[in-house]
């Protein structure tokens, strides 16, 4: 399938946040029924990559292109990224006071149902097709008569954001630390959700800092990010001689 | 800033003029004002008396100037005191009714023909200086239920409005509230009988509508033993350059066990995004738990006004009653609102509640003033305080002055603050879910106000949510 058109293709992408460059030309490809992880120390720009992916307005994109699936991706509002499939599960979702979780979800569920040309769903239509997504996910409902990530846990925060990639069916979710801040068993839940979502027609990139979470996620590509570019690209096994030997000789090897 | 503020404003939706033609009175205020006012509204002696002297009390006073807002100076003998459109001499069915007033009404989402009314909501609909309709009267009636017009209870049921008039506001209670005092021209008047579950909201719902002219109304609701009415004031008024003044009146009574519930959504013209124009609205609202038990709830939404200055309160007398303050207010553009409330506990085991919610987004200045007084006699009062404002953008301010004042130790008092500030993260995050900027500003809004919006009888509950939409529209990107 190689020859057919990327979901995803980034062509030398700079860009900077006041002022400062972060991202100093990315390249990367991303076909469907993928999981590219990308790797690399702090400061690296994982993170930074992650948000000009999803369009937030405080980065701005000096130089380089963005397609995605035939579009300019760089040209498209946040929220019309967002129907159009592109998914970014926050390294710190943010919390809506007052608002539930569910009307929430629904809310968003129906903005791209609407993009897509589907009918909107009422409130107990919603509650099915809910029931059926916790289920392929093994969670619950717990979360959803809850205000938005309002005084959440850490491990909370982070099952709430996939159970939205669950209910929203993206094409390209990207994972930005999704791991960040959880312990063995919540992670266990969280990453065993999205390997359950994985799906020829749907891609993932897993932007992280360390390989535990790619213990459950198995991805197809590894790449190790430093001072803003891809410095080394590999297979699965680059992330276990990363977590083994630490990113310096990755520096060290890219400075050469 | 970058996309927060950005989008443009969303015009007043309630701008129209009503091409009527109105009598009024030549502008300016003195006694002979007062006794034309009251001579129009064919009023007896007592009313007179008790208008002029309001008038010679409210001479020795000075415009208060403590409120956190500024404007320029009021020129009160360039004001035109009362206005009415021209009619038939009395009204005795909607058919005699102008059909412009009836169409001005409708087109404010008001209908007032038989057919269109809406269902469970008995409305007093004020024109300018005076009630145009009141529906459902003969409903109301059958159950001993006085709903009518200022004017028209005057004249009805004089011994009532006697009574209570000025009993919890009276005529020297302050500047603003001397002036109503002297030249209110109408407003409503609803008296709940012993034992009586109104079963209808009552609504009233004012329009200024001529130029140049203030409107000064007063209310009055009596709710004897063991009632309970639940009543919802709306207002608007056209798009004019010059501002206009609003100076109200609002007296509640509750007896034994009896329970009001007001409710507001204020949303007079708020002037431009410049400032000009809009409604000064002075307004001193107060509800007496007279008897035990009894329970007063104040609702207000205000979005409109390009000045607001109105703390509506309780005096807990009667032992165990309960009064309530759930507010949301907000100032966009150029707007200024100092609004809290006030609670007097003066009974045993009084209890009070205070949430209040600010909004300021644009160059908006919102202040919430509270006052709450525990006396002396007043052994196991409560009161819970909860004062939260959300600030859009940078150019506003939200100020809070907190006044407590405890004369009994038993008391016990709670007080929380905070303020939170819209963020670009919280509308990124929305919309990377799918929704766009402008839906993901009001969803965090209402989340915001939720607490306040579900005290609000539920078919106003839906019309606030969407005004809020409408006043914030153009806030942020």
């Amino acid at each position: 399938m190689s020859g057919a058109t990327p979901m995803l293709e980034i062509r030398d992408l700079h860009a900077s946040v006041e002022g400062r460059e972060i991202l100093r030309g990315i390249d990367l490809v991303v076909r469907a029924g993928e999981v590219h992880a990308i790797m690399g120390p702090n400061g690296s720009g994982k993170s930074t990559l992650a948000q000009v992916l999803a369009g937030h307005p405080a980065y701005t994109v000096t130089a380089g292109s963005v397609r995605y699936e035939g579009q300019d991706l760089l040209e498209m509002d946040p929220e019309e990224r967002a129907r159009a499939g592109v998914f970014l599960a926050f390294q710190y979702p943010v919390a809506i006071r007052g608002i539930t979780n569910a009307y929430f979800l629904r809310s968003a569920l129906n903005a791209v149902r609407k993009h897509r040309g589907l009918p909107e769903l009422d409130p107990l239509e919603f509650m099915d097709l809910l029931a059926d997504k916790l289920k392929a996910i093994d969670s619950d409902d717990s979360l959803m008569s809850r205000p938005v990530n309002d005084g959440f846990s850490g491990g909370e925060k982070k099952r709430n954001e996939i159970l939205q990639m669950a209910v929203l069916e993206p094409k390209l979710a990207v994972l930005d630390e999704t791991d960040s801040g959880l312990d063995i068993d919540a992670l266990r839940t969280v990453a065993g959700a999205v390997d359950k979502l994985r799906r020829p027609d749907n891609a993932t990139i897993v932007v992280t800092h360390y390989q535990r979470i790619l213990n459950y996620i198995t991805p197809d590509h590894v790449h190790v990010l430093s001072g803003g570019r891809i410095v080394l690209s590999g297979g699965k096994e680059l992330a276990l001689e990363l977590e083994a030997r630490g990113y310096d000789w990755v520096r060290a090897e890219a400075a050469v | 800033m970058t996309s927060i503020e950005a989008q443009v404003l969303q015009p007043y939706k309630y701008g129209f003029v009503t091409d009527i033609e109105s009598e009024v009175v030549p502008a300016g205020l003195n006694e002979d004002i007062i006794r034309l006012i009251s001579a129009k509204k064919r009023e007896p002696a007592f009313m007179l008396e008790w208008r002029l002297k309001a008038y010679r009390h409210w001479i020795t006073l000075t415009e208060p100037t403590w409120a956190n807002v500024k404007h320029a100076p009021i020129d009160y003998q360039a004001i035109v005191y009362y206005a009415a459109p021209k009619q038939a001499k009395s009204l005795d069915s909607l058919e005699q009714v102008d059909p412009k007033l009836l169409e001005t009404f409708e087109k404010l989402g008001i209908p007032l023909a038989e057919q269109k009314r809406l269902a469970g909501v008995a409305v007093d609909a004020v024109f300018d200086s005076v009630s145009v309709a009141t529906t459902f009267k003969e409903t109301l009636a059958q159950q001993g239920i006085i709903f009518c017009s200022f004017s028209e209870a005057v004249r009805e049921h004089p011994e009532l409005v006697e009574r209570y008039l000025g009993s919890v506001v009276p005529y020297t209670d302050n500047y603003f509230a001397a002036l109503n005092s002297a030249v209110f021209s109408d407003g409503s008047f609803a008296y709940i009988p012993k034992g009586v579950r109104c079963p209808l909201e009552l609504s009233t719902y004012f329009r200024i509508n001529a130029a140049a002219s203030g409107q000064f109304e007063r209310t009055l609701i009596v709710a004897e033993e063991g009632s309970y009415v639940s009543y919802l004031e709306g207002c608007s008024a056209p798009i004019r350059d010059a501002n206009q003044l609003h100076a109200a009146v609002v007296e509640l009574v509750a007896l034994d066990d009896a329970q009001i519930k007001y409710s507001t959504v204020q949303n007079w013209y708020p002037g431009d995004e410049e400032g000009r124009g809009g409604i000064y609205n002075f307004v001193t609202k107060r509800g007496k738990c007279a008897g035990r038990n009894s329970k007063i709830s104040w609702t207000q939404v205000e979005t409109g006004s390009a000045i607001t200055w109105k703390y509506p309160g309780c005096i807990l007398q009667g032992d165990n009653s309960i009064g309530e303050f759930y507010s949301v207010a907000v100032t966009n553009h150029r707007q200024q609102a100092d609004t809290g409330t006030k609670m007097i506990h003066i009974g045993k085991n009084t209890r009070s509640t205070i949430v209040s919610k600010g909004i300021s987004a644009g160059h908006g200045q919102n202040t919430y003033r509270g006052q709450v007084k525990i006396l002396k006699g007043a052994t196991g009062a409560r009161n819970y305080s909860q004062c939260d404002s959300m600030l859009i953008g940078d150019q506003c301010g939200a100020h809070t002055f907190p006044y407590i004042d405890v004369r009994n130790s038993t008391a016990i008092m709670e007080h929380e603050a905070s303020t939170s500030k819209i963020g670009e993260d919280q509308i990124f995050y929305c919309r990377q879910r799918g929704l766009a900027a402008e839906d993901a500003t009001s969803m965090i809004v209402n989340g915001f106000c939720k607490e306040v919006f579900r005290e609000l009888p539920m078919e106003f509950a839906v019309e606030a949510q969407r005004l809020l939409g409408i006043s914030l529209e153009g806030s942020v990107g």
